[in-house]
């Protein structure tokens, strides 16, 4: 038997782009003429789906489209996907804080939600007063918030400034303090979004192990949003991937992650010059991409400590005399590790019309460690953009390589190697 | 069984609300949190401020030897037997409360946008919690009126007090929901049309002029018959005038007008209820 306490059915929310202000007034005289007359909302039909970097002929665009999914009491669902996926708006649907455009979420408990920690905190007012402010707003009642006063004065680490007005406290201490309220908030059905990211790292392992305590040890149900997959793997069951808000894939945390990081993979069958979602004026274009070994021959794979050749074919469509070319690495999750651009060292191109050129970049000793890299590029021509690829160029594996020239592989998998000039001298 | 069926579940959330949805258990759930605003309204208006709660004093006296001095001394507004200075402080005390209540609800939602935009609780708290503090705020300024009226009493002016003084706790009631539902009705719309919260800022400062408050009800239709119909369609001069007859046994009672302003208090207060509950749902969009 499944003891389903969430229950979403067909949620979607259409959001208005531009401005409110100017036609305004007049859609919403126009939708109230429909609805008198007992017709659809003319506006509801219309809208696209949400892409934000392609342009769409509506001003209406569905930031959510029909998400069906249901949780069981005590399980922990990670909802991953890219910035702009819908997974914000969606907590917001589910958190009340604005309403579906269609459908209905159903729920057997309450819900509170960590959207942002600090939520209503009163600067002229005490710590103590602002806790008690905090927690009621978040949901509590006065008696539940006093029976746990000590606890989250503990934890917040604010004992000394609690009797304080919080306007003279650090930013830190504010945060540390309302992490410390939504923490001991006890809902039956708990949303978090992005909170992890606050305070020092002290506070972060503190944060994320009572995350830890609230999802596992307790059996609460958590609504888990976060970009760092490293926290969403170890704390979540299953997984949720949203994409221009839809919902992509639903089912164990592994394989949401998978499926998270196979959505690139497709962008890699694509021939570069057939990329439709890029920006610039278009005098230099980006038109293929290949990576060489040190003998020229093309690889689809780089081992750590290889000299590869990073080589771009550009389109020259208009006669351009400062060519700099950049291109940046990142890695699956698309944090970005590292970038380069050619007039960094004082390089720019030079090319006529309808020229193909080859620009070709070698790196020598490829210090990034085992995984995948996505490869992105910009184009500048006389310091303003001519092309700029929102897709990756290129997604490459990179294996354990010979990098110390000694024959030994470096075991741990760290982000990437750095190797010294080793020397001994007798110190007087 | 299979309890995913559509029963007992706890709540739903909805494109829309139902009209006139005022969830009163969900509100009774939140007093904790409304006690709460208002002790941080009352508390942290004055902070850091020399003379603290004596502000609350110092507006309405300065106002009322103001009013004494333009509209008694030079205008030569007549208010009987009656010292004007207590005149025209029962009137501003009254007018006060309305434009306290007014005033803090009527932008709730663009004041309060980055909470309500982060978590949910009954919207329907704030305005309320704004009306409740404005009382206490109110109930200082009433003291400081039975300061004067003590005072001018003993100084032999002739002051009795009407038997319908009991009626006064509703009279301010009736108020402070006019305040409220026209807050609520000017909030919603304010999310979407700025326009308002201009509309507002001005449109006060007039009303009061049609709303009796340094003048008795009965001169406006003498001098100015014309235009007396204004102030007579007004129902915070009703208000106005009924609260000096109760505490100062000057001007008329008029049951008719009385009831028309009950009448129009009740309309405002469901309309702009309606308004608010139709828009908390989804502002945060438009704000």
């Amino acid at each position: 038997m499944k003891d389903i306490i969430l229950k979403a059915e067909n949620i979607s929310k259409q959001y208005r782009l531009g401005q409110v202000g100017t036609g305004t007034l007049s859609h919403d005289l126009n939708r109230w003429w429909h609805q008198i007359r007992g017709k659809e909302n003319p506006y509801l039909k219309i809208g696209d789906t949400n892409d934000r970097s392609t342009k769409g002929n509506s001003d209406y665009v569905w930031a959510l489209q029909d998400i069906n999914f249901e949780v069981e009491r005590g399980e922990v669902l990670g909802i991953i996907g890219k910035n702009g996926a819908g997974k914000s708006t969606l907590l917001k649907i589910l958190s009340k804080v604005t309403a579906p455009t269609t459908g209905t979420i159903k729920s057997r408990g309450r819900i509170a939600s960590l959207l942002e920690v600090g939520t209503g905190f009163n600067g002229e007012m005490t710590g103590r007063e602002n806790i008690f402010l905090n927690g009621a707003i978040l949901g509590m009642t006065k008696k539940e918030i006093a029976s746990k006063l000590d606890e989250i004065i503990e934890f917040s680490g604010c004992e000394r400034y609690i009797d304080t007005p919080v306007k003279r406290y650090s930013s830190g201490m504010t945060v540390r303090l309302a992490f410390a309220v939504a923490a001991f908030l006890e809902p039956e059905i708990l949303v978090i979004d992005e909170v992890l990211a606050v305070g020092d790292a002290e506070f972060q392992k503190k944060a994320i192990g009572k995350m830890q305590d609230i999802s596992k040890g307790e059996g609460r149900t958590v609504l888990f949003v976060s970009h760092n997959m490293a926290a969403v793997k170890s704390l979540c069951t299953r997984g949720i991937v949203m994409e221009h808000g839809k919902v992509v894939f639903d089912g164990g945390i592994e394989g949401a992650l998978n499926s998270y990081l196979i959505n690139f993979d497709s962008f890699n069958s694509k021939k570069i010059f057939e990329i439709e979602d890029r920006s610039g004026n278009g005098k230099t274009l980006f038109y293929d991409f290949f990576i060489e070994n040190k003998y020229g021959n093309r690889i689809d794979k780089i081992l750590t400590g290889d000299s590869i050749n990073l080589v771009f074919i550009l389109k020259v469509n208009e006669e351009s005399k400062r060519i700099n070319l950049g291109f940046s690495l990142h890695n699956q999750y698309e944090d970005i590790l590292t970038y380069l651009y050619s007039d960094f060292q004082d390089i720019c191109f030079t090319g006529n019309r309808q020229d193909l050129l080859r620009v070709s970049c070698k790196i020598n000793e490829f210090p990034l460690n085992d995984g995948n890299i996505i490869i992105k590029g910009r184009i500048e021509v006389d310091g303003v953009e001519s092309d700029w690829l929102r897709e990756p160029i290129a997604i490459i594996d990179i294996e354990n390589g010979d990098f110390y020239g000694t024959g030994r592989v470096s075991e741990l998998n760290t982000p990437f190697l750095i190797k010294g000039i080793w020397e001994l001298s007798k110190e007087l | 069984m299979n309890n995913t069926d559509n029963k007992d579940w706890l709540f739903e959330i909805t494109p829309k609300n139902n009209f006139f949805s005022l969830n009163f258990k969900e509100i009774w759930q939140y007093r904790d949190l409304l006690f709460l605003f208002v002790k941080r309204d009352v508390i942290t208006v004055y902070k850091q401020t020399v003379l603290g709660p004596l502000w609350y004093l110092i507006q309405p006296l300065f106002t009322s030897v103001t009013f004494t001095i333009i509209f008694n001394n030079v205008a030569g507004i007549n208010t009987g037997t009656i010292p004007p200075f207590l005149f025209n402080l029962a009137g501003i005390t009254v007018w006060n409360y309305f434009t306290a209540c007014l005033n803090g609800t009527s932008d709730t939602f663009k004041a309060n946008a980055s909470i309500f935009g982060k978590v949910y609780f009954p919207r329907i708290i704030t305005p309320l919690s704004v009306v409740i503090s404005n009382l206490i705020k109110f109930g200082i300024q009433f003291l400081i009126f039975i300061v004067f009226y003590i005072f001018y009493y003993f100084k032999g002016y002739n002051l009795v007090l009407n038997i319908y003084v009991l009626f006064f706790p509703v009279l301010i009631a009736v108020m402070g929901i006019l305040g409220l539902g026209l807050g609520m009705l000017i909030s919603s719309m304010v999310t979407k049309y700025r326009d308002f919260s201009y509309l507002v800022t001005f449109g006060i400062q007039l009303l009061m002029y049609l709303s009796a408050v340094m003048y008795p009800m009965a001169l406006i239709k003498d001098k100015l018959p014309k235009f007396g119909w204004l102030v007579e369609y007004n129902p915070l001069a009703y208000i106005i005038e009924t609260s000096r007859y109760m505490l100062l046994n000057t001007g008329e009672i008029s049951v008719l007008g009385l009831s028309y302003t009950l009448l129009v208090t009740i309309a405002v207060f469901f309309i702009g209820l309606l308004i608010f509950n139709k828009t908390e749902k989804s502002f945060i969009d438009t704000v």
